[in-house]
């Protein structure tokens, strides 16, 4: 029997939702809902943690996220411009340090900075120094490509208007070039953001006092306490909190600006 | 100052092993009109740029204002605040509203007040017919508003001298009338101007010297009147047929 070339697409889209409903159902049969409800959705325990979990951690992951992603832009930018600058050696130095932030776990980056600087330094950091250090150090990495890329999107014309003007190189970065870089680059900085937001959770090696916690660690004392999950759904939950209207806000702001990609290498 | 605005001799300058300019001598008096042209390649627009040393030239010397610009100890930003230039593409600064992009050199590089830069920004938007667009942004202007709102960011640092490297080729043929309308005027007003133009019918009214430019050369230089109306050179004859007379002209021959 024959099937016209419609009909086979047809038949297409029926298995695609035959399939979509079999794992629907095998997970619903399947999944042991009492157990789940009561490993997640202890309503007691949930409420036990407000409202510490917004007074508290909440605002100690926005504050330490604001920290490192502030350093980190600084740091980003002048990473950029070290890596196109005329300076041979500043262009290495900007190259090597991406490379290594880019290629190393956050992870590492907060046990080196926690025991590795007092070593090295005879400085103890404060943890919110300590946080600001290893997020935006790491966040800079990323961030220094993006910021170069968002300059040298910047039509070369605009810098030469501005030195006609008679603006120097510089004047004619700050004033003309890094302002609508930036504008560029506002969408894949806010996506920057969003995994800042979530690798400060890794302060959790810091070994913080209890005014201190952020979300996660928030969640897993908490955990620790009771015998449900539910804690870590509690601080999964406010983590979208943040992200969600971030995400939205860095599509809302692609769609502004047109969509003019700007690649990234 | 001198009577003579712009001083140009021996100037070369080479892309790689592209020779653009071969030996260029040009002097420009004090309130001339000086109009540009020449076939596509021929140097011009690279002759403009480095009236303000947008491009660094190889040999030869410029001297614009009495401040020779290829002097290495020369402070080129100073110097530039005294020549305008404008572009082909505008190069409005796409992030400030009409009245920043007025304000924003006069604030940064002269050091003028905010009031008093307003209030010359707001004096050559005027002269440009643009006074109720201040506020708006760069891309909700026409290509001729923007081009003449270039005009007036050039004028509001009092230069002495203004490059137009051609400034109505990117512009919508109907609106190629205000931008030229706005230069006349300059040029009434007495303005040393350097023009790199398309535009015969301007060069022809407006310029007291006509510059004909081909192979990195000025081939003929004269009144306007004799070199695009009785060229004297055979290659500015081939070039201004098919300028004036596009139609009429087969494909040009392979150099």
């Amino acid at each position: 029997m024959a099937i016209s070339r419609r009909q086979r697409a047809q038949y297409i889209r029926y298995v695609q939702y035959g399939i979509l409903v079999v794992v629907i159902l095998l997970v619903a049969f399947l999944a042991d809902w009492g157990q789940i409800q009561r490993a997640f959705f202890n309503v007691n325990i949930a409420s036990s943690m407000f409202p510490n979990v917004i007074t508290v951690a909440l605002k100690n992951t926005i504050i330490y996220t604001a920290l490192g992603f502030g350093f980190g832009l600084l740091l980003g930018l002048v990473l950029a411009l070290m890596k196109l600058s005329t300076v041979g050696p500043y262009r290495w130095i900007a190259t090597v340090y991406i490379e290594f932030f880019r290629g190393v776990p956050a992870l590492l980056v907060f046990i080196g900075i926690y025991y590795g600087v007092p070593i090295a330094f005879q400085v103890q950091f404060p943890p919110l120094t300590t946080v600001m250090l290893a997020l935006g150090g790491v966040g800079a990495a990323y961030m220094a490509e993006t910021i170069r890329a968002g300059i040298q999107a910047v039509p070369k014309g605009q810098v030469e208007a501005a030195r006609s003007l008679g603006m120097s190189q510089g004047r004619a970065m700050i004033t003309v070039v890094i302002p609508q870089a930036f504008r560029i680059i506002l969408p894949p900085l806010t996506n920057e953001l969003i995994l800042l937001t979530k690798d400060s959770s890794l302060i959790y090696i810091l070994g913080l006092f209890r005014e201190q916690y952020e979300l996660t660690k928030f969640g897993r004392e908490t955990l620790s306490r009771s015998p449900s999950l539910t804690p870590i759904l509690i601080a999964g939950l406010c983590y979208l909190i943040i992200t969600l209207p971030l995400g939205y806000l860095s599509r809302y702001l692609e769609r502004r600006t047109g969509g003019k990609k700007v690649s990234v290498v | 100052m001198s009577e003579i605005c712009v001083e140009i001799t021996g100037l070369k300058k080479s892309f790689g092993t592209l020779d653009v300019l071969k030996g260029i001598d040009l002097t420009v008096n004090r309130g001339d009109v000086v109009c540009i042209i020449g076939p596509s390649g021929s140097g011009k627009s690279t002759l403009l740029r480095c009236v303000n040393l947008l491009e660094e030239p190889n040999d030869g010397k410029i001297v614009v204002n009495d401040t020779e610009l290829t002097d290495p100890d020369v402070d080129i930003d100073r110097a530039r605040t005294k020549i305008g230039m404008v572009f082909q593409s505008f190069n409005l600064f796409s992030h400030l509203t009409v009245l920043n992009n007025l304000t924003v050199a006069q604030r940064k590089v002269l050091k003028r007040g905010e009031k008093e830069a307003q209030e010359i920004a707001l004096r050559n938007l005027e002269r440009v017919g643009l006074s109720e667009k201040a506020n708006s942004m760069p891309a909700q202007l026409s290509g001729g508003q923007q081009q003449r709102a270039a005009i007036a960011r050039a004028l509001s640092m009092d230069p002495e001298v203004m490059l137009f490297d051609e400034p109505t080729s990117a512009l919508d043929p109907e609106l190629v009338g205000d931008v030229l309308g706005v230069m006349r005027q300059l040029a009434d007003e007495g303005m040393t101007m350097l023009v790199v133009t398309h535009e015969m019918q301007f060069a022809r009214e407006v310029a007291d010297k006509v510059i004909f430019m081909d192979g990195g050369y000025i081939v003929e230089e004269g009144p306007a009147a004799e070199v695009i109306g009785n060229p004297q050179e055979e290659r500015t004859r081939e070039f201004l047929a098919r300028v004036l007379d596009p139609t009429h002209h087969g494909p040009s021959d392979p150099v």
